[in-house]
């Protein structure tokens, strides 16, 4: 690992995170049963999941889970090479007049969410958009904020948050990659 | 990837590549909302060199479900200096800033021609030039092939896949043989003799004078158009004779396995290479096919013009 | 008049002399040093007896934009040629004496090379109806050889009657054979390339048959027949039999059969596109070996002269032709000379010799002897150039051969004991 990296959160950290988060939600949405809960691919999916399966816990009640690709949405498309695109699935039943919940691991601009609101436009009209997120790093560039937050993580530009999710990655943490300013 | 202009471009992981990004496409096709902003700005001239009314609808509605600009410039009908229109029309299209140029061409080589003589920089993809190639046309094939045959995924491996008719002058044949060798199938080739390629024997597939005996080993069989024409060139004694021995009808169509599919990329010559009951039967995707070349499109454009422009 | 000295010059790459020339002969071989009048140097420099081509299109009357006399001549002259044959493809095509005069005037009065016309076979290349071929040949311009070339004289009775009617004169026809039906609408070598790239199939058949047809035809009648641009090993097995058999047949190749293949032609751009096709690289070398046992004779660039626009589209729009008046030694070198395929006397044969033998023209090819005329080609064998179109004088810019390296340079061409060019430059 690089040296200057270090560990903010680590596998129990994310665990209470995601207990937490789940908690707040079904206390909002006080066992609202129009909920549907959409990961942002790639590890917002498997976010999505746990969340899901916390509350599952919490309530013993199923919240759908389905996954957003933003590609096709993104506003820096002509900074990279094309991209390979992920897969959409929205739970049958659609999104209309439903809580949707986004699931993202990590925000920072703002971007990536104001795509997946284009996205979701284009698939249904839901009751209302919740955002909850892993990590919250500040820089936003667009006037988005999230309703759900694992850990609020003040960061200098200069440095890279990375999330690892074991669905993907094979181990929980979240760490921080270069120099503080 | 800067330009398809031969369906040897692609590697196997690449036109994976594109029938995955085609299928998360044939998704929103599916949805009531089917346009995506992923193309705003970027301009997609389909300069038609020929008629062909389905491909040119085709790119057409792929490019506006991405949102880009479409441009239709049917460049038939100058056939004055025939030469001097394919440059002259390639300038005028640089000059309006086209970011792609999807072209059909009577002339074997003129996609590669536009893509390299140094007329425009943007991208070309090519939608079917003389009897050379129709790369699209072979990855909307493999699109068919992979939903029925593969559940939607991976590659052909493995699969074998009859191509029947006239050959010679097919650039449906020509790039689907290069695109099926490099996702894994096994294609062979049915004609009679009169129109099968000169050394066709060294392409990367078999070759059969007799549909009778290869159909019952095949997952599918894909009919080609054979113009009636033919048979003045002598290349068949006449179109009975010629439906005769390799048209398909039921009574052939049941030797195929009872998975196999039938496709053809259309227009069909109904009663010629394939019997209307074939045509209209369970077992015929054509609907499908065309259906899938709007998808495979969109991911082919997507791919070219979906991230930033390559350093020339 | 004064007389010229070639100083130290190499007459076919062997011992250096002073090669003397005066009242357009060749009066002196002296020791080197010793000769006597205004000296051009050429030390180290091969002499060769100046270049014939047996086959060039210098496009004037009718398309002055792709070249003409002058400009064309001015390429053979830096070519190292000192005659060319004029093509009759003409617009009007050179099928009258009126025409065919007016093209040797033409050259007459450009004066940098012997321009010989060459008449057409048949009324406006149609293939139905014999040209004035006596008017032709009796006229000013005295054609001996003639040609629909372009186009294959393919009518059996008309390519007979012609064969035996220029025996009056000691023509010879010399046929561009192609059969018309099996090349319709042709627009490459037939072979796997073809299938693959979907270019319609120019089978060598359909050369070699014609080629097959005409030598017996030309036994037949006994008349002389001279066959352009082989492009085949086929066709080099045919004439090999001819000759064999003692049928007068001679035979030509163009520089570009010697160096390029059919694999050129997958990048689609036309400055490959030539008749005959650029064939594989199995009739390269049975070309290449032809030419060294001498079944084929001669070297004739089939010189093409095509504007711009001709070339600039795509492939099946495209001109047929390439230049080759200025490329022909470079590539005669790299193909024969370096590889020890043939000798420089060996070439000056294939170059200038055999092909002033077939086209009848007495003042040329002669030997470098006392007493010839002083038609001469020196050449730096050691220089290796990079063909540059834009450094060309043709007045078309059409060559294959952009970016190549081709080893040999044309340094002085002497017409008729009068220079045309002086190190690499018109005189
Ligand atoms: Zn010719």
């Amino acid at each position: 690992m690089d040296s200057r990296a270090h560990v903010v959160l680590d596998d129990a950290d994310i665990g209470r995170a995601i207990r937490r988060i789940a908690h707040e939600i079904v206390e909002r949405a006080r066992g609202s049963e129009s909920l549907i809960l959409l990961g942002i691919p790639t590890r917002g999916v498997a976010l999505a999941h746990r969340i899901a399966d916390a509350v599952a816990a919490i309530e013993g009640t199923e919240v759908p889970v389905g996954s957003l690709d933003i590609t096709l949405y993104r506003d820096d498309l002509r900074m990279r090479p094309a991209r390979a695109l992920e897969p959409t699935t929205i739970p049958a039943g659609g999104v209309d007049d439903k809580v949707v919940v986004l699931v993202d691991d990590v925000l920072f601009s703002g971007r990536t969410i104001r795509a997946a609101l284009d996205a979701l436009n284009d698939v249904g009209r839901p009751s209302a958009v919740q955002l909850a997120v892993l990590v919250d790093r500040g820089h936003r560039q667009l006037p988005i904020r999230p309703d759900y937050v694992g850990k609020n993580l003040p960061t200098s530009l200069t440095e890279q948050v990375r999330v690892e999710v074991a669905e993907v990655d094979g181990a929980d943490q979240v760490t921080i990659l270069g120099e503080p300013q | 990837m800067k330009h398809l202009l031969s369906a040897a471009d692609l590697s196997r992981d690449e036109a994976v590549l594109v029938l995955d990004t085609a299928a998360e496409l044939a998704a929103v096709t599916d949805r009531s909302v089917k346009k995506l902003p992923t193309l705003r700005g970027r301009t997609v001239v389909n300069l038609f060199f020929e008629d062909s009314t389905r491909t040119r609808i085709s790119f057409e509605v792929a490019a506006k479900r991405l949102s880009a600009d479409v441009i239709n410039f049917a460049a038939k009908g100058s056939s004055v200096s025939k030469g001097e229109s394919l440059k002259d029309t390639a300038l005028t299209l640089e000059a309006m800033g086209a970011d792609a140029v999807v072209i059909r061409h009577g002339s074997s080589g003129a996609p590669h021609r536009l893509a390299t003589a140094g007329w425009i920089g943007g991208s070309v993809v090519n939608a079917g030039d003389g009897t050379h190639e129709h790369p699209t046309q072979a990855l909307l094939d493999a699109f068919t092939l992979r939903r029925h045959l593969r559940e939607g995924s991976g590659d052909l491996d493995g699969l074998r896949v009859a191509i029947v008719g006239d050959i010679l002058h097919s650039r449906v044949a020509r790039s689907n043989v290069l695109l099926m060798r490099t996702l894994g199938a096994e294609v062979t080739l049915i004609a009679p003799p009169t129109l099968m390629p000169y050394g066709v024997e060294s392409w990367p597939c078999s070759v059969s004078y007799d549909i009778d005996t290869v159909l019952p080993d095949v997952d599918a069989v894909m009919m080609l158009r054979v113009q009636a024409e033919r048979m003045h060139a002598a290349y068949f004694p006449s179109t009975l004779e010629y439906s005769r021995l390799y048209g398909l009808d039921v009574a052939r169509m049941s030797r195929l396995p009872d998975h196999a599919i039938v496709m053809h990329p259309g227009p069909m010559n109904r009663g010629m290479e394939i019997s209307a009951d074939v045509a209209d039967s369970p077992r015929a995707v054509m609907v499908e096919q065309v259906a899938n070349g709007v998808s495979v499109r969109m991911a082919v454009l997507y791919l070219l013009l979906g991230g930033m422009k390559e350093d020339i | 008049m004064t007389s010229l000295v070639l100083r130290g010059v190499r007459p076919y790459g062997e011992d250096p002399v002073d090669i003397v020339i005066a009242d357009g002969v060749i009066v002196d071989l002296a020791a080197p040093g010793t000769g006597d009048g205004e000296v051009i140097h050429a030390e180290d420099l091969v002499a060769l007896p100046g270049f014939v081509d047996l086959h060039t299109h210098l496009r004037e009357p009718g398309r002055e934009d792709a070249e003409t006399v002058l400009t064309g001549t001015r390429a053979a002259a830096l070519g190292g040629f000192t005659c060319v044959h004029a093509m009759a493809n003409t617009n009007p095509v050179a099928d009258t004496a009126g025409v065919v005069e007016q093209v040797w005037r033409l050259g007459q009065v450009a004066g940098l090379v012997d321009v010989r016309p060459v008449g057409a076979v048949t009324l406006g290349l149609e293939g139905e109806r014999l040209a004035e071929l006596g008017a032709m040949a009796h006229s000013a311009a005295e054609v001996r050889v003639f040609s629909d070339d372009g186009k294959c004289v393919h009518d059996a009775v008309l390519m007979r009657r012609a064969l035996e009617y220029v025996k009056a004169f000691g023509g010879v026809v010399a046929q561009h054979a192609q059969e018309p039906r099996l090349t319709e609408g042709a627009q490459m070598n037939e072979g796997e390339l073809s299938g693959r790239l979907g270019l319609a199939g120019w089978p060598a058949v359909a050369e070699e048959a014609i080629i097959a047809r005409d030598v017996l035809l030309a036994q037949h009648v006994g008349s002389r027949l001279h066959v352009c641009h082989v492009s085949t090993a086929g066709s080099v097995e045919v004439i090999r039999w001819a000759k064999a058999r003692g049928v007068d047949v001679t035979a030509e190749v163009t520089p570009h059969h010697l160096i390029l293949t059919e694999d050129l032609v997958q990048s689609y751009d036309p400055i490959y596109k030539v008749n005959p096709p650029l064939r594989s690289a199995a009739d390269v070398e049975a070309l290449r070996a032809a030419l060294a046992d001498g079944t084929i004779d001669a070297i004739a660039t089939d010189h093409a002269p095509h504007p711009h626009e001709d070339k600039d589209c795509e492939w099946a729009a495209a001109a047929m032709g390439m230049l080759g008046l200025e490329t022909a030694f470079a590539v005669a070198m790299s193909t024969m000379v370096e590889p020890g395929l043939l000798s420089w006397r060996d070439l000056a044969q294939r170059m200038s010799v055999q092909p002033a033998r077939i086209g009848r023209v007495s003042t040329q090819g002669h030997d470098l002897v006392v007493g010839a005329v002083a038609n001469l080609a020196v050449v730096d064998p050691d220089a290796r150039v990079v063909v540059e179109p834009s450094g060309l004088a043709s007045k078309s810019r059409n060559t294959p051969y952009r970016g190549m390296e081709l080893p040999g340079r044309v340094v002085h061409t002497i017409h008729a004991g009068t220079p045309t060019v002086l190190d690499g430059a018109l005189a």
